[in-house]
């Protein structure tokens, strides 16, 4: 029984496959797939095709159906593409073989039934898996990136330490905050830590609370912490909240903190003498004569 | 121009979204970035509470666009445990996580109405309101 469906579809695959293509063909023009060239949407049916019939025949995955999705994932094909191909096959092969048996009995068509999902399943999960796998690769690997972005400190000069802050604190970040913020100050032994808030979209009470914190933390090791970035809208979301951020200094704009700072650490930007002036004044002497 | 859309707060990252549909409806109703960015917060302290108290809830927006009024609505449902005292949790100052306590009086000042109904063990539904000025 097994064999001799299997022997039916092997032998009439030409005439299975022909009945498929024009099955996946047919909902074409109104889905994602219109966007493909003619001939490259062709070629793929045919490869995957084969695919299917190679795997059908050897019963079990296949390194073609590896290389296959491997190709399509990379490619950027939808998952459904693959999912929506393999129901339409199901539905072509059951139909072929029902129509070729003359004596059809419920037992048959459980039969054919059972035996064609058996050759379907396994690339179903196959494929699912691998796609799966590959997306959450993808999002781990973006978790990383993120993470290595999340709380920067770059120890500008002496004593002086700014960790810029872009896009969304999460509690998972803020933490990562904390903890950088508190080792930076120790190894680059900075007396005062400018935190920019310019790139943070939003600033609502779970931020506010976590940036009092890392001052407050900041303020108990000795160093004192500058919170600058802070956008006019961003103000008055923060009164509005009714948010005490006077614990701490904070200034509009990462320049005006930088000047607290030197003002701070008892320092101060001093114009040199620039060799532009002393050229004019050598001119001006000149013309004078 | 769709006029009712809701976003599921079930992790951390929904917060973000809700944040992000909100700030463009509200661009798209005209609002200017004080007002965009009033709307945005208060939606997150919403949708954060929905987060660390229900767990499982939902952001809902409707746009209001009436001859006289143009604003934009924004209703905060969950099925969580709910509040036992209202008025308390309308305080300043008052937290049950360790927080700061400004959410929800926060909310109700960034906001031009807010209504609060709560059933303990039922769930909470907040609902309020911006207009275009």
């Amino acid at each position: 029984m097994n064999n001799n469906l299997k022997k039916i579809v092997v032998e009439n695959s030409d005439e299975i496959v022909k009945n498929w293509l024009e099955e996946v063909s047919k909902n074409r023009s109104n889905d994602y797939t219109s966007a493909i060239s003619d001939e490259l949407f062709q070629s793929t049916n045919r490869e995957f095709v084969n695919v299917i019939f190679t795997s059908v025949d050897q019963q079990g995955i296949t390194t073609e159906l590896d290389d296959f999705s491997e190709r399509l994932i990379n490619l950027g094909w939808p998952l459904s593409y693959l999912t929506e191909g393999l129901q339409a096959f199901r539905r072509v092969t059951i139909d072929y073989i029902l129509s070729q048996t003359e004596k059809v009995d419920s037992e048959y068509f459980a039969n054919v039934l059972v035996m064609v999902d058996k050759w379907v399943e396994p690339i179903i999960t196959q494929l699912v898996n691998e796609y799966s796998g590959s997306w959450e690769h993808t999002v781990s690997l973006q978790r990383v990136a993120l993470q290595e972005l999340s709380a920067p400190l770059i120890p500008v000069m002496e004593n002086i330490t700014i960790m810029p802050l872009i896009g969304t604190i999460d509690t998972e970040r803020a933490k990562l905050i904390m903890e950088n913020l508190l080792d930076g100050v120790i190894k680059h032994n900075a007396e005062v830590v400018l935190i920019d808030i310019t790139g943070v979209p939003i600033v609502d009470t779970m931020v506010a609370h976590h940036i009092i914190q890392a001052a407050e933390a900041v303020r108990l090791i000795g160093s004192t912490c500058i919170l600058v970035g802070i956008r006019p809208e961003i103000a008055q979301t923060i009164v509005n909240l009714g948010i005490d951020l006077g614990r701490f200094p904070t200034k509009s704009s990462l320049r005006k903190g930088f000047q607290t700072a030197l003002e701070l650490t008892n320092r101060r930007i001093v114009k040199s003498d620039d060799s532009e002036e002393s050229i004019e004044r050598l001119l001006d002497s000149l013309n004078k004569e | 121009m769709n006029l009712r859309s809701s976003v599921k707060i079930q992790q951390e990252w929904d917060i973000v979204g809700a944040r992000q549909i909100g700030r463009d409806r509200a661009k798209a109703l005209g609002f200017g970035t004080v007002d965009q960015a009033r709307i945005a917060t208060a939606i997150s302290e919403l949708a954060r509470n929905i987060y660390l108290y229900a767990k499982n809830g939902k952001i809902v927006f409707e746009t209001i666009d009436d001859l006289q009024h143009k604003g934009i609505r924004i209703l905060a449902i969950d099925c969580g445990p709910g509040i036992d005292d209202i008025s308390q949790v309308m305080e300043d100052g008052y937290s049950t996580s360790g927080g700061l306590g400004a959410g929800l009086p926060g909310v109700k000042r960034l906001m031009d109405q807010f209504e609060i109904n709560s059933e303990p063990g039922k769930g909470t539904e907040i609902r309020t309101v911006k207009w275009v000025r």
